[in-house]
């Protein structure tokens, strides 16, 4: 549960206790009490239910019956749940590298303070994160077209052949791009801020030693925002695995490439919703949260450690 | 990926006042730097590359919202149809199947006055208790808070699905708002940005002078939380205005779609049997519903970039 503490924030350092005893009071309670319980109500209390859940099977004969790990032991050898894993690790080990790498470049040359109109630039570029996944997709959806969509349109103007993006070996890499689209500006805005804050005299030192700009950025600029950059990874991450509203979106376009169990959040939902295995599904939604917070704890320390 | 965790902020926050002088003094000696670096065309152009990418998309959007449904296909998607059909695409749009858009749009507010506006009401509480008191299990609720980020929103959603079907709460707007409240990236935003917005000082003169607690808050800390504020408030609007995945879980009934879940239904008719193929009003629709978000990123700019660089500033 605590993955993520130290590179969001270190422990809050204990505050000098001796002298501000009286401070030590339930008031504090009076303002953060609402955001606790409804904490408890929409987080802590459908993790232990969803816990309670996996423990059981719901049968036709006998009912619902303490089944121990055998949910587990099921998702475990279940080839359905390990190719839905393979393909979001997949989406991860490429998509996410894409997009932190255009993001942080863009951030780098808007910090360079050697581009034309910059204000421009971080606002353009950040716009299409208040575009909901589902225009996202549809518009993408539209382009990808090879009869009525932009696909199309080129090959007719130019006699191209582009192939479909819907397809089955590319629409994982069309949905790539959706996501890429989404995120590139939430991401560039995450190291900019970062960058923004690097203490100016480091660069004087560094400009009277004679370094150049590449210099600067891998000595000075990369280092100080390690922080940002682990953060950025994990949250990637994070969204990688639960990938679910653009293939789900998409489906109607793609049914032949977009399966209901296309990825382990799709899943889930198939399971719940159309197959009515609830306590299979919580059983698989646990496992991918499990798998989901041992490599965002993974990246963390090893990004934490490097260089450091 | 409609992650609950809408942005983050690098670093952690400095809990004295003494680091948080600098970051105003930074800001400062950015602005007055000297020996101005000298702008690059080349560096323009290739950043140029990327707007292109993150731009058009949206350009092709406003251009075919002009399009007739028979427009979309004759035509060629990068320039106008012959046929000018915005206004009928808008008008048509709102008053489809008796106005159900007008219906998915007030329920979108609704969702986000209800969600967003209490999220960031119990983010900007929650934080400015973190900040400024010390109180038993506070270290506790911290770690949860944010461990809890990290958990995929998948493992909570079919738990919370039932959880809120046997309260009887499926179906209706409450299954949309209450999971909606919680934002741990606001509270943690707020945390920070009152750590260093309020002196505590300011505090303690109020209390000697006999203001109450509830007082205190409303007329000396929550003045200077405003940016705070705003820059939580926008975040999770765009996360209520922009959710999909809970309200698809959480809803049957089309009268309590946001218009995201109603623009996919829309999408979605054409393919089932004797479906209206409606593809100009899904376009025209998805335009009207992002404008009203990229108008407020783009007005309150100034707000939300403060917020979020008050955000980061302690590395």
């Amino acid at each position: 549960m605590t993955t993520l503490q130290p590179p969001v924030a270190a422990e809050p350092r204990p505050a000098p206790p001796p002298a501000r005893r009286d401070r030590r009071s339930w008031t504090g309670w009076g303002f953060i009490g609402p955001f606790v319980a409804v904490f408890a109500l929409v987080f802590l209390a459908p993790i232990v239910y969803s816990i309670y859940l996996s423990l059981f099977r719901d049968q036709l004969i006998g009912g619902t019956t303490f089944v121990g790990f055998d949910n587990y032991e099921q998702a475990l050898q279940d080839d359905r749940f390990w190719a839905a894993l393979g393909r979001v690790a997949l989406f991860l080990c490429i998509q996410v590298p894409i997009m932190l790498g255009i993001a942080l470049l863009v951030a780098l040359a808007l910090d360079s303070g050697r581009l034309y109109g910059k204000s421009f630039f971080r606002i353009t570029i950040f716009l299409p994160y208040a575009v909901p996944a589902v225009v996202a997709t549809l518009m993408w959806g539209f382009m990808y077209g090879t009869k009525y969509g932009l696909v199309g349109d080129f090959n007719s103007a130019f006699g191209w052949s582009l192939p479909d993006p819907l397809s089955p070996d590319l629409v994982l890499a069309s949905i790539g791009n959706i996501v890429t689209w989404e995120f590139v500006g939430y991401n560039m805005l995450i190291f900019y801020s970062a960058l923004r804050v690097i203490p100016h005299s480091l660069y004087e030192a560094a400009e009277i030693d004679g370094a150049g700009q590449w210099r600067v950025v891998t000595a000075i600029k990369l280092p100080a925002i390690r922080g940002a950059l682990v953060i950025a990874t994990i949250f990637s991450i994070i969204g990688s695995f639960q990938l679910f509203n653009e293939p789900n979106i998409l489906r109607p376009l793609a049914r032949n490439a977009i399966t209901t169990d296309y990825t382990p959040n799709f899943y889930t939902y198939s399971l719940s919703f159309s197959g009515q295995q609830h306590n299979y599904s919580a059983t698989v939604a646990i496992i991918m949260g499990l798998i989901t917070m041992v490599v965002a704890y993974l990246v963390q320390l090893r990004g934490m450690r490097k260089g450091a | 990926m409609s992650t609950p965790v809408t942005t983050s902020v690098p670093a952690a926050p400095a809990e004295d006042s003494g680091r948080a002088k600098s970051a105003p003094r930074l800001r400062r000696a950015k602005a007055h730097r000297p020996g101005r670096p000298k702008r690059s065309k080349l560096l323009t152009a290739l950043t140029s590359l990327v707007v292109l990418y993150t731009v058009a998309p949206l350009i092709w959007l406003a251009v075919n919202a002009t399009k007739t449904q028979s427009g979309l296909g004759d035509s060629n998607g990068l320039w106008f149809a012959d046929d000018f059909a915005l206004w009928d695409n808008i008008h048509d749009t709102f008053t489809y199947h008796d106005g159900v858009f007008t219906r998915w749009l007030l329920n979108t507010l609704l969702y986000v006055v209800l969600g967003a506006g209490g999220a960031t009401l119990l983010a900007v509480l929650g934080g400015y208790a973190l900040a400024k008191f010390d109180f038993p299990g506070k270290r506790g609720i911290f770690a949860t808070v944010i461990g809890a980020v990290a958990v995929p929103g998948t493992a909570l959603a079919v738990p919370t699905f039932l959880m809120f079907s046997k309260m009887g709460l499926t179906d209706t707007p409450w299954a949309v708002v209450i999971p909606s409240l919680v934002s741990p990236f606001g509270l943690y935003l707020m945390w920070v940005f009152a750590t260093e917005a309020i002196p505590t000082e300011l505090l303690e003169a109020a209390r000697m002078d006999g203001a109450s607690e509830a007082r205190t808050f409303f007329q000396v800390a929550l003045p200077l939380l405003a940016p705070g504020i705003v820059t939580v408030l926008l975040f999770t609007t765009v996360a209520t205005w922009n959710n999909y995945f809970l309200p698809l879980i959480m809803l049957k009934d089309p009268e309590w779609y946001p218009l995201t879940l109603g623009l996919s239904a829309w999408n979605s008719q054409a393919e089932t049997v004797g479906g209206e193929v409606i593809f100009n009003l899904v376009i025209t629709g998805s335009l009207i519903t992002i404008l009203p978000l990229i108008a407020a990123f783009l007005f309150l700019q100034k707000y939300w970039q403060s917020g979020l660089a008050a955000g980061s500033v302690k590395e």
